[in-house]
């Protein structure tokens, strides 16, 4: 099972590279990524499955028997998480994760989120 | 470029330009990319050749430019397919019925026009999640609660508008029947508004319903004969308390009197919210092959052996939940009198459950066994289908099979008995083990979820155990309140007393108020004029 799910994984990060090639290349002026307005796109549509503790957030909860200690399993808790690879799980989704429309999360919002979620802000806020 | 059926490249390419001078160019999807993110994550056709896809998405911000993309589409002929959050995962999300439709966005107009707290309602557009309306009560501290369905992203309109259900009291449990008027454009690009919006300047739009002449609301539910763009929703005053408490009794045949008395409760207002029937006993029987056989077969012989197993495990065979909102006298004096009707079953036992004051703190709140009964949306439910220890690799999202049957202990058990039928000649994976809820006054629901793959065989096979439950569901009278847009034609396909007499009412309401029959082609198996040879093609 462990195998697969690297095997998965790694599919995903390379799928996600291609997407992320598409971003780059896609025509968005560029945007200074505002961490602040990214927690509060979490707030709205990330935290009700993926805040702190697996009870009630179903997020959380699977990727705790995913990762079984050896990632945390809180997303604001990972000091891994680039914007790439935010992106691209919101607009994919996995497992029981939808996509999301930009009718929801638009290419700001979402880089706003990666900017969030990145390890130097996860840090800065932990301190 | 995607076009829709029908439609010439040229012709789409046209009708694009004046969609995007109605909405702004940023409005109109076209691209693929874009226009993937619009397939239901949850469905069940998913990478199949019948997969229903969007040729274009448009996302109006207002009512008036929701006329003016109706009034091209008419003029084009181009099917469009309204959706409000595209939340509902499990029923079609934001994916058409029709593939190629194009889908028209609502989720930017999410504004919450009124909630008033004297009369306990608001009016919202179709974009306003449960989310977004309890923030927006809280950050207020308005004392009113909002009464949510399962996951909370989902739209006040829409989910009222496909009758779905909440946990609290009546009647704002059935988001339907909770609703006071509407505003809706038709497929000409008219705006209509019902009930006492009809009068200009109205003061009791969403307060007193039913207007003046016919009233037309139910015509917008479950349908596709306009876009709904304001509705009106009743609040319920923030109770001064909640309790809940279990009726637990220990003999197979004591789901007759449970049932009996629980249905008397409810529809005598002592009882004012849903109820679930749970049997303590299934997991025993899961486990016990020969009780198992037991349970399913049922004579005298077999009821005699399971009160005895049901003993020897000290677990009452049923338990039925009671929940009680109000001021703690009220709530208190009613379960003491739920208890007195119960008092004569033999060895009847109640379990005091929750019990809380309002408001709560957060730290409550986080350890309620479930916070939509007390009004607090959330996405939890997702936890069912989620990767968990039960169930390691997890699934891709869900749907329900789920016939209404009458409320009373016989039905309970027949239905377990059929349906359980169904899943074993089918070769189903699971074994039957759903018990019913009251999601609606004076009936049950069952809720029998189908996990939803990427693999396309076992897709494949749900869908035919899903179709054949449909089937067999109508020969004993029991039909779905609700469903998959894979699965609307077969559900209304089974309401066909008199030769299909309603679905060719529906048909004719629908040629004269959309003669063109461009919203939501097919949705809950109504076609428009030219589609209709091909609509039972999925049934």
């Amino acid at each position: 099972m462990r195998k697969a799910n690297d095997a998965w994984n790694r599919a995903l990060t390379i799928r996600g590279c291609l997407v992320l090639a598409s971003f780059l290349t896609a025509t968005h002026p560029v945007h200074a990524q505002d961490p602040g307005a990214g927690k509060v796109v979490f707030d709205d549509w990330c935290r009700p499955c993926h805040d702190v503790g697996p009870r009630k957030h179903p997020g959380t909860a699977a990727l705790e028997v995913l990762y079984k200690g050896e990632k945390p399993a809180a997303l604001e808790h990972r000091l891994d998480l680039t914007p790439e690879l935010v992106s691209f799980y919101v607009r994919n989704g996995v497992s029981i994760m939808p996509f999301f429309r930009k009718t929801e999360i638009d290419d700001r919002e979402l880089a706003d989120l990666g900017a969030y979620l990145s390890p130097e802000n996860l840090r800065k806020v932990a301190q | 470029m995607r076009t829709p059926p029908g439609l010439t490249e040229q012709d789409f390419t046209r009708a694009v330009a004046e969609f995007q001078q109605a909405v702004g160019d940023e409005w109109v999807y076209i691209e693929d990319a874009d226009l993937d993110l619009y397939r239901d994550a949850y469905s069940p056709l998913w990478g199949e050749e019948d997969e229903k896809i969007a040729s274009a998405a448009i996302a109006p911000q207002s009512a008036e430019e929701v006329q003016a993309i109706m009034r091209i589409a008419n003029a084009y002929k181009i099917p469009v397919y309204p959706v409000s959050t595209g939340r509902n995962l499990g029923y079609g999300g934001s994916a058409p019925v029709l593939s190629g439709s194009v889908v028209l966005d609502l989720k930017r107009m999410n504004r919450i026009l009124e909630v008033n707290e004297a009369n306990a309602y608001a009016l919202v557009e179709p974009g306003v999640s449960y989310f977004e309306l309890y923030k927006y009560i809280q950050e207020r501290g308005l004392k009113l609660w909002i009464d949510c369905p399962d996951p909370g992203w989902g739209s006040v309109i829409g989910n009222a508008l496909d009758h779905g259900c909440g946990y609290t009291t009546n009647p704002y449990r059935d988001h339907f029947e909770a609703h006071c008027g509407m505003e809706v454009v038709l497929a000409n690009g008219d705006i209509v508004r019902t009930g006492m919006g009809a009068l200009p300047n109205s003061q009791t739009w969403q307060q007193y319903r039913w207007g003046f002449g016919p009233w037309v609301d139910g015509l917008f539910g479950q349908s596709n004969f306009g876009v709904v763009t304001k509705m009106g929703i009743w609040l319920m005053p923030e109770p001064e308390a909640f309790r809940s408490g279990s009726v637990q009794v220990m003999k197979y045949d004591d789901i007759h009197q449970l049932v009996e008395i629980t249905a008397r409760m409810m529809n005598s207002g002592i009882l004012n919210c849903g109820t679930g029937l749970q049997s303590p006993m299934s997991f025993a029987l899961g486990q016990n092959p020969e009780m198992n056989e037991r349970y399913l077969r049922a004579n005298a012989d077999d009821i005699v052996a399971l009160d005895e197993f049901a003993a020897a495990n000290d677990t009452p065979f049923w338990t039925s939940q009671f929940k009680f909102y109000g001021p703690p006298a009220i709530i208190d004096a009613s379960w003491e009198y739920v208890k007195t009707q119960f008092a004569h079953v033999t060895d009847v036992r109640f379990v005091d459950q929750e019990y809380y004051r309002f408001p709560m703190t957060q730290e409550i709140i986080d350890n309620s066994q479930d916070e939509n009964h007390l009004g607090i949306p959330s996405l939890s439910v997702f936890s069912l289908g989620a990767r968990s220890n039960f169930n390691p690799t997890g699934s891709n999202g869900h749907l329900g099979f789920s016939p209404v049957i009458p409320m009373t202990g016989a039905a309970v058990l027949e239905s377990q008995k059929v349906m359980g039928q169904v899943l074993r000649d089918m070769g189903a994976s699971t074994v039957f083990n759903v018990f019913p809820q009251s999601y609606h006054q004076r009936t049950f629901t069952i809720l029998l979820g189908f996990s939803v793959s990427r693999d396309v065989a076992e897709n494949r096979k749900n869908r035919e155990i899903f179709r054949e439950l449909v089937r067999v569901a109508a020969e004993h009278g029991w039909g779905e309140y609700r469903t998959h847009t894979a699965f609307m034609d077969d559900c209304a396909a089974a309401y066909s007393f008199n030769d299909n007499a309603l679905r060719r009412l529906h048909e004719t309401l629908k040629d004269a108020i959309d003669p063109n029959g461009i919203i939501s082609a097919g949705r809950y198996g109504i076609w428009p004029r030219h589609l209709r040879e091909g609509r039972d093609r999925n049934a």
